[in-house]
């Protein structure tokens, strides 16, 4: 006789309020395939824990984002934050989209011209430029965006030796109405530094003024905002040309759109309440229909927007290390992936679903990654099935910052699959091993002997 | 003349010392002329006492709490929706509306009618957004300024002045009569339910309550305004009487045509000794003493189904004036058995 | 150690203690372990019986086993022996 699939022995006493076995089904159905690839498959495959990229997400949510722009607009242009999430294989999916490249320090800028961007496609942003970096910029015509006074002054120096006038941009900050106001990036609107910058720039003569840009924040919850911010560009460009007849090309509206993921402390699903590309298009593009731009001379819309293109698209597989009870009686349940590679679990509730069936009892559980840090806890409080060792958990929406901001701290980094759009499976970054991290190390002779 | 069968899902069932409003707008539907009701309770918790009621309720399905998300409650509705065949769905819960508001088209395509505010009417009457409101629409509203940071109510307090109110975002209000207070406030509050914090203006005077229903095209179908007779502890209105404020009236009428509010509400009111009435709060639903209009003869749940359904509903232009409402505890007798089921299978 | 033997358990798997007046829900093995207890098996019979039924090893089993003993014990489900 075949033996009965085993779930461990549970009880749970019924408080008035705790849900029984309906409220329990409140959690999503299990995630056993990734895009038809079987998530057991792969992690017999490429092992645990495992981030998975969905080609497929990838290309369908920015091409919603593009056509929520495009059919506002008439002349929108995306740039991939790099920073966002750098792999080449990711990165080319957006550039192969249409994609131009937005970068924030020299290392960026020489990831995405060894990706093959034109360089006349690449946007230089962020506080940090190096003088080399801007010399290299400006001599590829890529567009700087110049971020404070200090770099305003380099680059106007170094035009004597180039033989190509920089083309550049300045950043704007601004109130909006939202908070925390972002003002420790670029000139300030409502005080009149940005005024003062663009007047610094078309006196010199020496810097070709073709944009304007901000970048108002992170995961903004309102759309209304970025409406605001709009219409303060559309006066900074009109003013312009108002004075110095010139023209700018475009009106970048930078990021922070919010993902589908819910924020710690948020009462209702992110996936419910964030607002859609649509939402945002709406506001962005309105503003700058109603602004004085003459229609046949609207400046091109850049946004680079990362996360709301690609948290979907990521996935981590994650491996059940141990069940465990803490002394308080609560179950803590011990998993192969920690905040070393999902730092963005300090400020999200990152949805966790099984990777198999399970019957309808479930447990609220605290999920703790496998590092020996008490910071390392994925989710303070999350219901979930009763679990074995050994079985998955699959994390979602973690596409964005993660496989740029991750540690390589006590452990090593696993591999990294894309699934292309025909469910076939490519590594796009192998697992690190102990030389990828002490291969640089360099130990004076004398330390080499510890006995 | 035979009148039509409707099946109603009503949400709200915690008719306890702190009341949904689910059971009295059961009984209101109860009593309509225009149709005959199955009633469907739908509830969050196995001990909510409308569950156990059925000369009320011929059968309840536990449903997912608001936060869980709009998906897996519209799983579970049409779970209920393959067995039940809902005509209608009346929300009551303030936490659950975004929900349901959003899942609006997807439940009318499984046949399922409702008559809610907008998205934009239910975040615009929003607590920290009173004070635009006020202004956009010409209603005086006291005033009131979100706030992010506890250092904003030093530069604030000459505007505002002492006492001050300070509330949360979603629930919960302290008056604060100095500095000190106002600081230790805004930090509970913000602990408890995030940024940002509200500041208000103390208004002193008496609290009037209007509960109506708007058609969505500017005219209001009901209208009974109230006065507390008697509250509990928890500042929840015990008995009351419905009275004949002719300005009162005339605020809600401009509150529905301006806003052109859809669906049920309820205006929480202050006139003050010199005769200003203040907008305090608008919740976007029926609240849990509407029994009383329908008592006074404008029955809003019954308006509010037909409505949903796309009928043609006569506005209410009279009520009785001086009825009371006076609410009561009962002791229900439940066997183990029935506890059992709504608390293993989510269903009684 | 003994299990209070007056608790009903239905076979939806509801749990009433009538000492307490508490209620529980509990799992099907969990159920079957609770019968087997108030049949009076001690706890390695009741493990050589569950280990023929199902798809497990002995050690995970008794690590769970003894995990739910301590959970029967904490809702005072099993008291001590008189």
């Amino acid at each position: 006789m075949e033996k009965k699939h085993y779930e461990r022995p549970h009880i749970i006493k019924l408080e008035t309020g705790m849900p029984g076995k309906f409220g329990m089904r409140n959690d999503s159905p299990p995630t056993t395939h990734i895009d038809g690839v079987a998530v057991k498959e792969l992690v017999a495959g490429y092992g645990s824990p495992l981030f998975v990229i969905s080609e497929s997400t990838t290309r369908s949510v920015y091409r919603k984002a593009y056509k929520a722009f495009s059919t506002r607009y008439p002349k929108v242009q995306f740039a991939w934050s790099y920073k966002t999430n750098y792999l080449s294989a990711v990165c080319n999916i957006f550039h192969q989209e249409g994609s131009w490249a937005e970068v924030v320090s020299g290392f960026e800028y020489d990831k995405a011209v060894a990706n093959g961007v034109d360089p006349a496609k690449i946007i230089f942003n962020g506080p940090g430029k190096s003088t080399e970096d801007l010399r290299k910029a400006a001599e590829n015509g890529s567009l700087i965006h110049i971020d404070h006074l200090d770099e305003l002054y380099t680059l106007t120096d170094l035009t004597g030796e180039l033989t190509r006038k920089p083309l550049v941009a300045i950043r704007v900050n601004m109130d909006t109405g939202i908070y925390p106001m972002w003002d420790r990036f670029g000139f300030n609107y409502e005080n009149g530094q940005a005024w003062d910058a663009i007047n610094k720039i078309m006196m010199s003569g020496k810097l070709e003024l073709v944009g304007l840009h901000t970048h108002i924040g992170t995961f903004i919850m309102s759309a209304g905002a970025y409406g605001i911010a709009a219409s303060k560009l559309a006066d900074l460009a009109l003013g312009i040309k108002q004075k110095f007849n010139h023209d700018i090309r475009y009106i970048d509206m930078g990021g922070g759109f919010t993902s589908k993921n819910t924020l710690k402390g948020s009462y209702l699903p992110g996936s419910d309440t964030n607002p859609s590309f649509d939402d945002y298009a709406e506001a962005i593009t309105s503003a700058l229909v109603n602004s004085g731009f003459k229609p046949d001379n609207l400046p091109l819309l850049i946004l680079e927007t990362g996360r709301a293109l690609i948290d979907e698209a990521g996935y981590i597989i994650t491996t059940v290390i141990a069940n465990k009870r803490l002394s308080t009686g609560r179950r803590a349940t011990i998993i192969d992936a920690g905040v070393n590679l999902l730092f963005t679990s300090f400020w999200y509730q990152h949805p966790v679903t099984p990777a198999q069936g399970f019957s309808q009892y479930r447990e609220e559980n605290a999920l703790y990654g496998p590092l020996c840090m008490n910071i390392d806890c994925v989710r303070d409080s999350i219901t979930l099935p009763l679990l074995n060792k050994g079985e998955q958990l699959v994390i979602h929406y973690t596409g964005a910052y993660n496989l740029t901001q991750w540690m390589q701290f006590i452990t090593l980094r696993p591999k990294v699959v894309l699934i292309d759009q025909d469910s076939k499976t490519h590594i796009i970054r192998e697992s690190e091993s102990v030389t990828s991290v002490s291969g640089f190390e360099k130990t004076p002779d004398y330390l080499n002997i510890i006995k | 003349m035979n009148k039509p069968l409707i099946t109603i899902g009503v949400t709200g069932l915690n008719a306890i010392d702190s009341p949904g409003p689910g059971v009295a707008v059961i009984r209101g539907l109860r009593e309509a002329t225009s149709f005959d009701v199955r009633i469907i309770g739908f509830a969050y918790e196995s001990m909510e006492p409308g569950i156990y009621m059925h000369d009320l309720i011929d059968r309840t399905y536990q449903i997912p709490y608001p936060s869980a998300g709009a998906d897996v409650l519209l799983s579970r509705l049409e779970y209920i929706q393959s067995r039940e065949k809902l005509d209608v769905i009346i929300p009551n819960f303030d936490a659950e509306l975004y929900s349901f508001i959003k899942l609006e088209d997807k439940l009318l395509k499984l046949g399922i009618h409702m008559f809610l505010p907008t998205i934009s009417q239910f975040e615009e009457r929003h607590k920290v957004n009173l004070s635009e409101f006020g202004k956009k629409y010409g209603i005086e509203v006291p005033l009131g300024k979100a706030i992010f940071d506890s250092s904003e109510i030093f530069a604030l307090q000459k505007d505002f002045d002492f006492p001050m109110m300070i509330k949360g975002k979603w629930y919960d209000a302290y008056i604060a009569y100095n500095m000190e207070q106002a600081r230790t406030y805004f930090n509970k509050i913000s602990a408890k339910w995030g940024l940002p914090v509200v500041l208000q203006r103390f208004v002193h005077g008496t609290e009037y309550n209007v509960t109506g229903l708007g058609d969505g095209n500017g005219n209001t179908v009901a209208a009974v305004p109230m006065r507390k007779q008697f509250i509990t502890d928890k500042g929840k209105a015990w008995a009351g009487i419905s009275i004949d404020d002719k300005k009162l009236l005339a605020i809600t009428r401009q509150f529905v045509s301006e806003t052109r509010w859809k669906g049920a509400f309820e205006l929480e009111m202050m006139k003050t000794s010199d005769n200003i009435y203040y907008l305090m709060e608008i919740n976007p639903r029926i609240p849990a003493w509407v029994y009383l209009a329908v008592g006074v003869g404008q029955n809003i749940p019954e308006a509010l189904t037909n409505l949903a359904l796309g009928r043609n509903v006569e506005p209410f232009t009279t009520y009785d004036v001086g009825k009371l409402f006076i609410r009561y505890s009962y002791d229900m007798i439940v066997d183990r058995s029935e506890f059992e089921k709504i608390s293993v299978n989510g269903e009684l | 150690m003994k299990i209070n033997e007056n608790l009903a358990i239905s076979e939806s798997g509801f749990l009433f203690n009538p000492t307490t007046g508490e209620s529980f829900t509990v799992n099907p093995i969990g159920a079957e372990i609770i019968e087997l207890l108030k049949e009076g098996k001690t706890d390695g019979q009741i493990t050589e019986m569950l280990l023929k039924t199902y798809q497990i090893d002995s050690q995970t089993l008794q690590k769970d086993l003894h995990d739910f003993n301590d959970i029967l014990k904490q809702h005072q489900l099993l008291e001590p022996n008189e």
